[in-house]
């Protein structure tokens, strides 16, 4: 069996980000485990830009951020396998993976970071109903239709879903001389950032139509249209309400799932909200010396992020192996409430943070003119006003190790409530 | 005087700033709401001449890929993007491609350079 120090599942922002964390941290014996022909994961396919201002102080497009990240992997010779597809991980910590060069290819890991990424919820999750025909795509592999095989899927286009992925297609298919005619969301307020909202819809005059849902299909072969509803506070779409839209093509935009198979075979806990595992300061599962980090442990919407996360992962990754990272216990629990849906970490162990821990997360509506409050114990430790938190937008607090070492606090709690 | 005030959204980064700008004759005067310099950059020129970078890809001819992806290598008139996008459109390159190369001087008389931001090696 081949034998590896740490073992990343996925080659995309955060296993290359984690990679080199870890290599900086020391160790050198890493591997890579990627299931594409290339590194760089969906990056690839994001051509657009504004990537990387926090990371490099530039705009980059998501191939150029990409390739800086691959550049460091390269220039440290951190082994990686391509076309490599993962089908288990097991408690304790054999990989097991398949790929035409090597066949079935068995690992044995002292500490595995978990770097998978996200997958698109697909119509089969959305119970819209009508027919089945060709012509429905989620927004993501219309982009990649678009962006790498270099084929239009279609000339007239309705897109249900305001995520960013979902916005970022309208204007690439209207630059590519489609008609979008209209972008439905079911939410009352959009699920992308708002800076798409203006330079992917209103720069083009495309309509986002807000509490609307597509509530039938038409076309036996090929698409031929969708029927649009409005809908109530419940979700429910509102009789009367339907317009019929012509189309050939329904782009899904509807939300991103963590993709955590191999995760729950192996053991790791789920956290309920995200999806993605449960984790705590060091970014470590439930497994000791399994560690997650990017879209996996949960959904971002800025690949900085993602980047800055996994780069904890690796270095704790490294701790791990090196017998530094010392379990006390169960951590303080981070609890949540007044809109706020969940935190990353779930737990945490002061001895373990860094000077700072960023804790991120998200609200569960729209606020305007809200604070941003975290108690410890009965204690509010801290008090900001924002002007305006979104669930499309990720948030965070900053926790000082020194404010939390040594007080025997016994919970820790983040709420965000209206001003 | 005729002033006016118009709020934007930054698009310079995630964030999405709220951005007011108020303008006195149709010159923006001052810019309020922005937590950094790009954005008073960003909504001083979208009320006078507002500008995007363009990003598309191109046929490659002997590429692993089939299309390479592109971007203008700053922002062009916002008036010249489907000029420029059927400029893209027209033009073929032969593999390889490496990110930084310059496929177009000067895109649609913007003066701004049309550059590869992916590597296509040979097939």
């Amino acid at each position: 069996m081949k034998q590896a120090d740490i073992v990343i599942i996925g080659g995309g922002p955060a296993g290359l980000a984690a990679a080199v964390s870890a290599y900086d941290a020391g160790n050198r014996n890493i591997l890579i485990i990627e299931r594409d022909e290339q590194l760089g994961g969906i990056l690839n396919q994001c051509i657009h830009n504004g990537f990387g201002l926090h990371t490099f102080k530039e705009e980059l497009t998501g191939p150029e951020y990409a390739a800086r990240f691959i550049k460091q992997v390269e220039e440290r010779e951190i082994p990686c396998v391509l076309g490599s597809m993962v089908l288990d991980i097991s408690p304790e910590k054999v990989i097991t993976y398949t790929s035409s060069t090597e066949g079935l290819v068995q690992v044995q890991a002292k500490a595995v970071i978990l770097a998978m990424g996200c997958r698109e919820r697909p119509r089969g999750a959305l119970n819209i109903p009508g027919y089945r025909p060709a012509g429905i795509f989620s927004a993501g592999t219309a982009q990649r239709l678009v962006n790498i095989e270099g084929y239009m899927p279609g000339r007239e286009v309705v897109i249900l879903g305001s995520g960013d992925i979902g916005l970022i297609m309208a204007r690439r298919m209207t630059l590519e001389g489609a008609k979008v005619k209209v972008v439905a969301e079911l939410m009352p307020y959009s699920g992308g950032l708002k800076r798409n909202i203006v330079q992917c819809l209103d720069d083009f005059g495309i309509p986002l139509k807000l509490r609307h849902t597509v509530v039938n299909i038409h076309g036996k072969e090929r698409l031929t249209g969708v029927t649009l509803a409005e809908v109530d506070s419940h979700g429910k779409p509102i009789p009367g309400t339907e317009e019929e839209y012509s189309c050939d093509t329904l782009l899904l935009s509807c939300g991103l799932i963590p993709e955590n198979e191999l995760s729950r075979n192996a053991g790791v806990e789920m956290a309920p909200v995200t999806n993605g595992p449960s984790v705590n300061e060091s970014l470590e599962t439930n497994l000791e010396g399994v560690f997650a980090c990017g879209n996996v442990l949960h959904v971002h919407d800025l690949v900085d992020y993602v980047s800055q996360e996994a780069a904890i992962a690796g270095r704790n990754a490294v701790a791990f192996v090196n017998g530094q990272l010392k379990h006390h216990g169960a951590g303080i629990p981070v609890s949540v409430s007044g809109g706020v849906r969940y935190t990353v970490p779930r737990t945490i162990d002061p001895e373990n943070m860094d000077d700072t821990l960023t804790v991120r997360f998200r609200v569960g509506a729209v606020y305007q003119n809200a604070y941003i409050d975290v108690y410890f114990d009965d204690k509010r430790v801290s008090h900001i006003k924002r002007p305006v938190l979104a669930p499309g937008e990720m948030e965070k607090v900053v926790l000082r190790k020194s404010d939390l070492l040594g007080q025997n606090i016994q919970n820790i709690k983040v709420e965000v409530t209206q001003g | 005087m005729k002033t006016e005030i118009r709020e934007l959204t930054c698009i310079n980064c995630p964030l999405g700033c709220t951005v007011t700008v108020e303008l006195h004759d149709g010159e923006p005067v001052k810019v309020t709401g922005n937590t950094c310099v790009r954005g008073e950059i960003y909504a001083k020129k979208e009320v006078t001449h507002p500008t995007r970078v363009v990003t598309s890809t191109i046929r490659v001819k002997g590429g692993a890929h089939p299309v390479v992806a592109v971007k203008t290598r700053t922002d062009v008139p916002k008036e010249t993007i489907f000029r420029c996008m059927e400029a893209i459109n027209a033009l073929t390159v032969e593999a390889p491609v490496s990110i930084g190369d310059v496929l177009m001087e000067d895109i649609c008389g913007t003066g701004v350079e049309l550059v590869a931001t992916q590597n296509c090696p040979k097939t």
